[in-house]
């Protein structure tokens, strides 16, 4: 489905991204790790437009997505949920989906329908399927930090994406909210059949839920493989298990 | 979503004030109906400048030149063409919502307050203009006795005028704050850069708004027309967009008809303080402090966050 080849990325002559490379087959819950600063987030950036790369390639559903803008990307069916809440914090839960439906669906322009009446369906089906529904009629902003977390999930749900990428979307939370977020992922995938590709600190979250894994160091991929041979991998364990101990 | 506040109760309040403004020019004296359909034109524009302003984010600090172009235009169109008067009606918001085009067309490139200034730079250059093309505009004498239709010859004609295409504005305004595109531009205001990470083009939607807004300062333009027979520079003067921005925040600008309420708590202080005291804008300078300390939401955003329900669901923003 994703195919990333040897991208890079400067900033001002340091090289962010390096070389690094990515597949993600259909349907798989695929996971990136690394030390800070290893590059993952610009890594994602670069796959969603926000960032234009210096070098390599991004294929998509066998098309060259390479270098388009985010919203153009975005209608090629990735979708990203952002590390830092990224809401429209005075617009309803509700209304915060159903901007991502209307988009999708092409009609922010439309002018003498009610929008009560336009993409309700779909937008209380991925309120349902995330578990806000019952917070359907509060302000985004006035959500707790959690509740926050799902939304950003829901809104990145609104374009009916295949691919779904988050990054870090358990940071800053509670251990119960954690293993809220990581129930609605395998459900995304089991039951919406997406595609996912994360990335994330907590090693227990990646080792449970990731059918693959890919390391990250200093913006390159060192490997992609299965969680139980990244676990037995010494070139991982350098790099980034073994500073964590 | 938008139920609550906004349906039932609401409907039935603005249809009580609607019923008290029908009856209001058969007992009050005639200066009286003059203030309050000043007043409603006032609004108006008030009210499209807060499409803009509270809908969308963006600082139109010179919306009042929209509302100049239109009585102009109308102005122009009577005295100046043998063409007939309802053509002068039609042109008039058309032109005010082309300038609008043409001027935002610019300034969407910008964001925030570079948007703001580059906006009052453009907007003073068509006050220049019809303050110093005499030939055309009458310079800073303006254009006066304009002849209106027979039936908007007396105040009461004109009061009922105004007041039936006021309703009529603000029920197409509210349509179009609740329809997608409504909401879809208060995300624009919330997140552009989310927004346009969803596909929404934000410069496109906000050069939409901005010429269906210039489009109703057009109307309210006709309407001071209609009320008032003349036209002077002042009306493309950057101090009456002041004015209106002011409304707006007082009245409470993430709020529907915030501004209505901003517009007439101006304008009667404008017009009963003002009889007492020159330095009737004090007064206003005094609300305005206190506002900003204690009401930043404007006096309708707190009353509506005040008695919303409880567990925090919301207030009907549009």
């Amino acid at each position: 489905m994703l195919r990333v080849e040897s991208l890079q990325k400067s900033f001002d002559g340091f090289m962010a991204v390096n070389g690094a490379g990515l597949v993600v087959e259909d349907h798989e819950i695929v996971a990136v790790i690394g030390p800070n600063g290893a590059g993952k987030t610009t890594f994602f950036r670069l796959i969603t437009g926000h960032l234009k790369p210096d070098g390599g390639k991004i294929i998509f559903n066998g098309r060259d997505i390479t270098g388009l803008s985010p919203h153009k990307i975005c209608k090629r069916g990735i979708s990203m949920s952002f590390q830092v809440v990224n809401l429209f914090h005075r617009l309803t839960v509700f209304e915060n989906v159903q901007v991502a439906v209307l988009s999708h669906q092409n009609k922010t322009r439309m002018l003498f329908s009610p929008a009560a009446n336009q993409s309700v369906p779909e937008t209380r089906e991925i309120l349902a399927s995330v578990g806000l529904a019952d917070k359907a009629d509060r302000i985004g902003g006035s959500l707790s930090y959690g509740d926050r977390k799902v939304l950003e999930i829901a809104i990145a749900l609104g374009n009916q994406p295949d691919l779904l990428i988050m990054d870090e979307p358990t940071s800053g939370l509670s251990p119960e909210e954690t293993a809220g977020t990581i129930k609605l992922i395998k459900r995304l995938s089991s039951e919406l059949g997406l595609t996912i590709l994360f990335c994330e600190h907590d090693m227990e979250l990646v080792f449970s839920i990731a059918h693959k894994i890919m390391v990250m160091h200093q913006g390159n991929s060192i490997i992609q493989a299965k969680p139980d041979e990244i676990r037995n991998n010494r070139q991982v364990q350098e790099a980034y298990l073994g500073i964590s101990d | 979503m938008t139920k609550g506040i906004s349906s039932s109760k609401s409907i039935g309040f603005s249809a009580v004030c609607l019923a008290v403004l029908l009856v209001l020019p058969l007992v009050i004296p005639q200066f009286y109906t003059y203030t309050l359909a000043l007043i409603f034109v006032i609004s108006l524009l008030a009210m499209s400048l807060n499409m803009l302003v509270g809908h969308g984010g963006l600082y139109q600090f010179h919306h009042g030149v929209f509302y100049g172009v239109g009585a102009y235009t109308f102005a122009l169109f009577i005295t100046k063409t043998s063409l007939p008067v309802w053509t002068a009606f039609v042109a008039a918001p058309l032109s005010a919502a082309a300038i609008g085009l043409l001027i935002g067309w610019f300034c969407v490139r910008l964001t925030r307050l570079y948007f703001g200034m580059l906006q009052i730079s453009l907007g003073s250059l068509i006050w220049a203009i019809g303050f110093r093309w005499y030939s055309l505009t009458g310079g800073d004498d303006g254009i006066s006795g304009i002849p209106v239709p027979s039936f908007l010859a007396s105040v009461t004609g004109s009061y009922y005028f105004i007041l039936i295409l006021l309703v009529l504005c603000l029920i197409a305004m509210y349509f179009i704050l609740h329809s997608p595109f409504g909401v879809s531009l208060r995300a624009t205001r919330d997140n552009p850069e989310r927004s346009e990470a969803l596909g929404i083009n934000v410069r496109h939607h906000q050069l939409m708004a901005i010429v269906i807004a210039t489009f109703f300062a057009g109307i309210a333009g006709v309407l001071y027309v209609v009320l008032e027979r003349s036209v002077f520079p002042d009306l493309l003067f950057w101090y009456l967009s002041l004015e209106i921005f002011i409304m707006c925040l007082l009245g409470g600008w993430f709020t529907f008809a915030g501004p209505i309420l901003g517009a007439a708590i101006t304008e009667s202080l404008k017009i009963f303080v003002g009889t007492y005291t020159e330095y009737w804008t004090l007064v206003l300078g005094i609300i305005l402090i206190l506002l900003i300390f204690f009401l930043p939401e404007g006096i309708m955003g707190y009353f509506l966050e005040k008695f919303r329900p409880r567990d925090g669901a919301r207030v009907p923003e549009a």
